[in-house]
């Protein structure tokens, strides 16, 4: 039973991967990652890991490629592209190159420290700790490990602070504000703004 | 093996009897939430009308109630007509998106079941102790949140496959108000498992067996946050800036029509009630109220838990029928600016809290030094947004001259 489930959530995992590479069009693409995701959360289940699997489809599915969907849309890069171009020469026999061997590296390392998978599940599952999978985890990550998880708080605060100062730089003539009746210190702002109102 | 949650009925032996009762249950959800949704069209319509001094439906069945079920037959027989410039794997593929997770998200409500004296829910049908809903995962109202986060592809890819403007706009609208108003909504629901102690809906309802609701213990905040995000959640009035009439024709949807239109139509209107259904599990106790004759208690139950999600949809209507729809940047400032900051403000006042009863200190200094520290926290949030506000107008006045 578990078997047929692992077949059959990777088969899903690796057709949307593949589907991710080989697929033309953007959005198409971003689809194939959804299905990959799905297939992941379901693995995660699997190794009665329930709260990530939720996690997963909330915060992978749910707004990472949303976002995704939403820049593709907005930018209107929404259609078959071109693939014969190579923006950086050479770039396509380094890429053979490169994910070849990561996927050679993964794989040696698996095989030589677990030879095989190991059919355990999670390690923070109601069955190892007892108690529910989200009290387990939570304890694990804010006990165990609460100096890595400040860390990592830490850098997304910088990259959200970074992001805004990248984004808020202004460029061209300014939009007309939305709300003026707010601001009492300027008085003498463009009469044609009164019909906003 | 804890997926399947903690429904007695599967924790033993599962024969024949077993499968045919969750069969039953499966059953008995879609069925409902179909009728359900017949209903409430109606409902909407008709309270409408009163509201705007109208007649409304009134032709189809007595007081027009089969209108709804009139105008689906209409619909089935109309012509499906599929846009040239559309993506036609994808266009097809929207309306069930948004539709399935409609459906999904009422498998996790309790509607009924006996939860006096910590019973926790558990009712006996044929011989076999069950739980009153259809399935009751560990992850209980994570679920909820992660199929309301998939139907926003249903509404995204519906705009952006019809190959057409306007439903574009609609579509990049909907998203961006979906993912907002999503934080705020998981915030105020967080405060909810803080206080129960469990994420399984049947856990947070038998917590709320002795009349401590939720709406009370969280502190009323958490449930106004929650009615406010959900209902932008939902795209309903007055945050339906994804199918603004006046503006986008009709919103992602524009280009469908037939049964497909009819689909989206569905998991509208069906959304609304497993929204409602949530909220008054999460906040209203759900099933729990008095059992006024002893004769009958398990009709008690049910009868409690549709008068409140009643009570939920009249609001919907209600709501629609009386605010103008916010502009998109109010809509933005109040999701971003008010409601986040907001929610996370409470929570960690009900974190502090709960520590404080744990740790036996005086709860009246810890609530009066985390409401200092919100206010202050709002005051200089208040003040950044003001001093951005003002920089802006002098740099566009600048810019004027």
């Amino acid at each position: 039973m578990e078997l047929a489930v692992f077949i059959i959530c990777s088969a899903i995992v690796l057709s949307g991967a593949l589907g991710v590479l080989i697929a033309n069009n953007p959005v198409h693409a971003a689809l194939f990652l959804v299905e990959t995701l799905f297939g992941i959360a379901v693995l995660f289940i699997l190794l009665d890991a329930t709260f990530l699997a939720a996690v997963q489809v909330v915060v992978y599915a749910g707004a990472i490629v949303i976002l995704f969907l939403f820049v593709i849309m907005l930018l209107g890069v929404d259609r078959a592209e071109d693939l014969g171009i190579e923006p950086i020469s050479g770039q396509r026999p380094l890429t053979i190159v490169i994910g070849s061997s990561i996927l050679g590296l993964i794989l040696t390392t698996l095989l030589i420290s677990v030879s095989g998978p190991t059919g355990t599940s999670s390690s923070v599952s109601e069955v190892s700790l007892g108690g529910t999978n989200t009290k387990n985890l939570g304890g694990t990550l804010f006990h165990d490990h609460l100096f890595a998880v400040e860390l990592t708080a830490l850098l997304l605060t910088v990259a959200i602070v970074g992001a805004i100062t990248l984004a808020r730089r202004l460029k061209g003539p300014l939009q007309p504000l939305p709300v003026l009746e707010t601001i009492n210190d300027e008085e003498s702002l463009p009469e044609d703004n009164e019909d906003v109102e | 093996m804890m997926i399947l949650g903690t429904d007695p009925l599967l924790s033993g032996n599962v024969d024949l009897t077993v499968v045919l009762i969750v069969l039953m249950k499966v059953g008995i959800a879609f069925a409902f939430l179909l009728v359900a949704v017949m209903l409430m069209i109606w409902f909407e319509r008709k309270l409408i009308s009163d509201m705007q001094n109208r007649i409304g439906p009134s032709v189809a069945g007595p007081w027009g109630i089969l209108q709804t079920l009139a105008d689906g037959i209409k619909l089935f027989f109309k012509e499906d007509l599929i846009p040239e410039r559309s993506d036609r794997f994808v266009f097809k593929l929207a309306p069930y998106l948004s539709l399935i997770p409609a459906f999904l998200v009422f498998a996790i409500v309790p509607i009924g079941g006996d939860f006096r004296n910590d019973n926790g829910g558990v009712v006996t049908w044929f011989g076999h102790e069950t739980l009153v809903q259809v399935a009751d995962p560990p992850i209980g109202v994570l679920f909820f949140l992660a199929t309301s986060s998939i139907a926003v592809y249903g509404v995204m890819l519906a705009g952006w496959s019809s190959g057409s403007k306007y439903p574009l706009l609609g579509a990049v609208r909907s998203s961006a108000q979906m993912i907002s108003y999503e934080a705020a909504l998981g915030l105020s629901i967080a405060t909810v498992f803080l206080m129960s102690g469990t994420l399984s809906t049947n856990g947070i309802v038998s917590e709320q067996s002795t009349w401590n609701w939720n709406l009370v213990t969280t502190g009323v905040v958490p449930f106004i946050i929650f009615v406010i995000a959900g209902t932008a959640e939902l795209n309903r009035p007055p945050f339906d800036l994804v199918e603004a009439e006046q503006e986008l024709v009709g919103g992602f949807h524009t280009e469908y029509s037939a049964l497909r239109f009819a689909l989206f139509f569905l998991a509208e209107f069906m959304n609304v009630i497993t929204m409602s259904a949530i909220a008054v599990t999460l906040f209203l106790g759900g099933p729990n109220g008095p059992i006024l004759i002893e004769a009958i208690p398990w009709i008690w139950p049910p009868i409690w838990f549709f008068l409140k999600v009643g009570v939920f949809l009249f609001v919907f209507v209600w709501l629609r029928a009386t605010l103008p729809r916010l502009r998109y940047d109010q809509l933005m400032d109040l999701g971003w600016k008010i409601l986040i900051p907001a929610s996370l403000g409470w929570f960690l006042l009900i974190a502090a809290l709960n520590i404080a009863n744990d740790q036996g200190w005086q709860s009246w200094i810890v609530i009066l030094v985390g409401l200092t520290v919100i206010s202050v926290g709002a005051l200089a949030l208040m003040a950044a947004v003001r001093k951005a506000k003002i920089q802006r107008a002098s740099q566009a006045f600048e810019e004027a001259n």
